[in-house]
């Protein structure tokens, strides 16, 4: 109990100091899987991320909240070089996974993403069958045994919540599921390549409310093995399901700590005139 | 208060208009004659197009199938037998020697749209995959002129392009010189390498537009999988095109198929019903410009085998227009 409250101590003051506040994982343990320091980030001249420094700790949920256009997913889809496919955008500062800096130079940007993976706002099936969909990634990594794709397949499909709904038409098209299932699907997708880290850009803003609570509890059920970053436009579910909370302004950083405290008790004006619905 | 009273008009009385247009009675305007001018202009111009068909389809089966007495059509004077199995194509000979199989007509059609299948589809494909998922905007802002370029040029210098260059100093060389083989002026190999040359950017700039058109949202989730840019252009982009892709094999080769000017200059004098692409061919367009600009006896039979040919000629490429449209309709995904 002691032990853990200093931890707490250590990074932000404790709100109230109830146990409860405390995250399962506190932050502070080990150093962060990723970390990026005074990273700025332009499109072609224009600058869309002003010296962002952000540690983002193993194994929780941390959430990236701010008005439309702040920057919260150019900065998500930077953690995995996305943006390198956008011609004319460049990136300074560090950006460090598991301290190792990814934007240098003999960096291979196909393994970083194996290991980093990503899911997007909208479901985007690939037009082929729902077991073709998640041996893609194994596939493209040469994995070619046939038992051990269904292996993955079953694997993937049973962490994202899907296998049960799923098993009995894995030759059929993914096309035909609905759209709470392709967003699993593409999901399970992302597991199939084992990645350590899933870089989730709004994920159930486009779900009805009973896919969005089961996208958020599979969410729950995924941070025990990864580490997840989540791009969130909607504050109760960046509050029920993260641990640490970013709230990013016009291109900066303004705030990052525990979710409680950032939500209960900001240290920024900014922070607490959005959350409480004033801007934004 | 101007709008206490506006509020008061509204709720008393409704929405006030002269009588006249209050009406919903059609009355006379001009604007409905212009209206109507134009509905009948516009159906006028389909209306040609149906009418065209259907004459060129009228016209092609009085000359062949039948034809009201006292004229006879082709097949009441050739058997449809005959045409279809007989080998050999010699409407040129004399009377007793007179030929009319159809079948190294096909052949010869066949085999140049073979060659120049095997030449420009595959081309045409990996420049379309070039141009949709390598090149940088400045690259392909000099490949599609260059490639229209390609597509302006009159296929008769096609034609000339390949008797005179093609043949002499890369077919010859190589089959005849290098290899020991028969080489004919005019071959089949030539004439199909040129039409192949044709299709290519006919080929490249159709699944260019389908490639393109596969949302950008599927390459993302491909790259965020950890693919190359290879994978997504191979694995992702190239199976979503799969049916805008075929379609446009399947037009380029009607187009092969009744490809004309630059294979009667290229490859066309005997109908030998072969397979050698080395040799003299003949093929169904190009016997009819043949006959056409020689000597022909009109009402002969000679003159109404053309029709025949044009026939089997339109049903072949009404067939790979029919199956393009089913491919299309069968394969195409529904992105939302």
């Amino acid at each position: 109990m002691a032990l853990v409250k200093r931890f707490t101590q250590f990074v932000e003051p404790p709100s109230d100091g109830s146990i409860a506040h405390v995250p399962e994982v506190a932050p502070s343990l080990g150093p962060p899987k990723i970390e990026t320091r005074g990273m700025s980030f332009f499109y072609g001249t224009k600058q869309a991320l002003y010296d962002i420094n952000l540690q983002i700790q193993s194994r929780a949920v941390t959430a990236l909240i701010g008005p439309s256009g702040c920057g919260k997913s150019t900065y998500l889809r930077s953690l995995n070089r996305m943006n390198d496919i956008i011609e004319g955008t460049r990136v300074t500062g560090e950006v460090l996974l598991d301290g190792m800096e990814i934007y240098s130079r003999d960096v291979d940007v196909v393994s970083l993403r194996k290991r980093v993976g990503m899911v997007f706002q909208k479901s985007t099936p690939f037009p082929k069958s729902i077991f073709d969909n998640i041996a893609f990634g194994p596939r493209i990594a040469g994995e070619t045994s046939k038992s051990e794709l269904q292996g993955i397949v079953e694997r993937s499909l049973k962490q994202a919540a899907l296998w049960n709904e799923v098993k009995d038409r894995l030759k059929e098209s993914a096309m035909a599921l609905s759209g709470g299932q392709q967003q699993r699907l593409c999901i399970a997708r992302a597991l199939a390549t084992n990645p350590e880290v899933i870089l989730m850009d709004e994920p159930a803003s486009a779900l009805d409310p009973a896919s969005t609570a089961r996208i958020e509890d599979l969410i729950f059920e995924l941070k025990q093995n990864y580490t997840i970053v989540i791009v969130t436009h909607n504050m109760q579910q960046a509050a029920r399901i993260s641990e640490m909370t970013a709230f990013f302004c016009v291109g900066r950083l303004v705030e990052i700590g525990q979710t409680k405290q950032l939500f209960t008790n900001p240290t920024q004006k900014e922070t607490e005139d959005y959350i409480t619905g004033r801007f934004g | 208060m101007p709008g206490s009273q506006d509020k008061k008009s509204v709720s008393n009385v409704g929405p006030t208009r002269p009588d006249g247009a209050s009406s919903l009675r059609r009355r006379f305007s001009w604007m409905h004659v212009r209206e109507q001018a134009i509905q009948w202009v516009l159906f006028g111009c389909a209306l040609l197009s149906v009418l065209t068909t259907v004459s060129i389809i009228y016209v092609l089966i009085t000359e062949s199938v039948y034809a009201l007495p006292p004229h006879t059509a082709f097949f009441q004077e050739v058997s449809i037998r005959e045409f279809f199995t007989e080998t050999r194509w010699t409407p040129q000979y004399a009377e007793e020697q007179q030929h009319y199989g159809i079948l190294p007509l096909v052949t010869g059609t066949f085999l140049i749209t073979g060659i120049s299948a095997i030449i420009g589809l595959p081309v045409g494909l990996l420049i379309a995959i070039y141009l949709s998922e390598y090149a940088s905007p400045s690259a392909r802002k000099w490949v599609k002129p260059v490639l229209e370029i390609l597509a302006g040029i009159p296929t008769v210098v096609y034609g000339y392009f390949a008797i005179r260059f093609l043949t002499p100093m890369l077919i010859v060389p190589i089959f005849e010189n290098w290899l020991g083989m028969t080489v004919y002026g005019k071959n089949a190999l030539a004439g199909g390498i040129v039409v192949g040359l044709m299709i290519i950017p006919m080929v490249a700039s159709l699944s260019e537009d389908v490639m393109r058109s596969v949302p950008n949202s599927l390459r993302e989730s491909g790259y965020a999988l950890g693919s190359t840019k290879f994978d997504v252009s191979s694995k992702i982009v190239v199976p979503a095109a799969l049916s805008g892709i075929f379609a446009s094999f399947l037009l380029a080769l009607s187009r092969s198929i009744g490809e004309t000017m630059a294979v009667a200059i290229a490859s066309a004098g005997f109908a030998n019903l072969t397979l050698n692409p080395l040799a003299q061919i003949q093929t169904m367009t190009s016997y009819i410009v043949d006959v056409m600009t020689g000597e022909v006896v009109s009402g002969s039979t000679v003159e109404k085998s053309l029709y025949a040919v044009a026939l089997v000629l339109f049903i072949i490429t009404m067939m790979m227009n029919l199956i393009s449209q089913w491919v299309l309709s069968r394969y195409r995904e529904v992105y939302q």
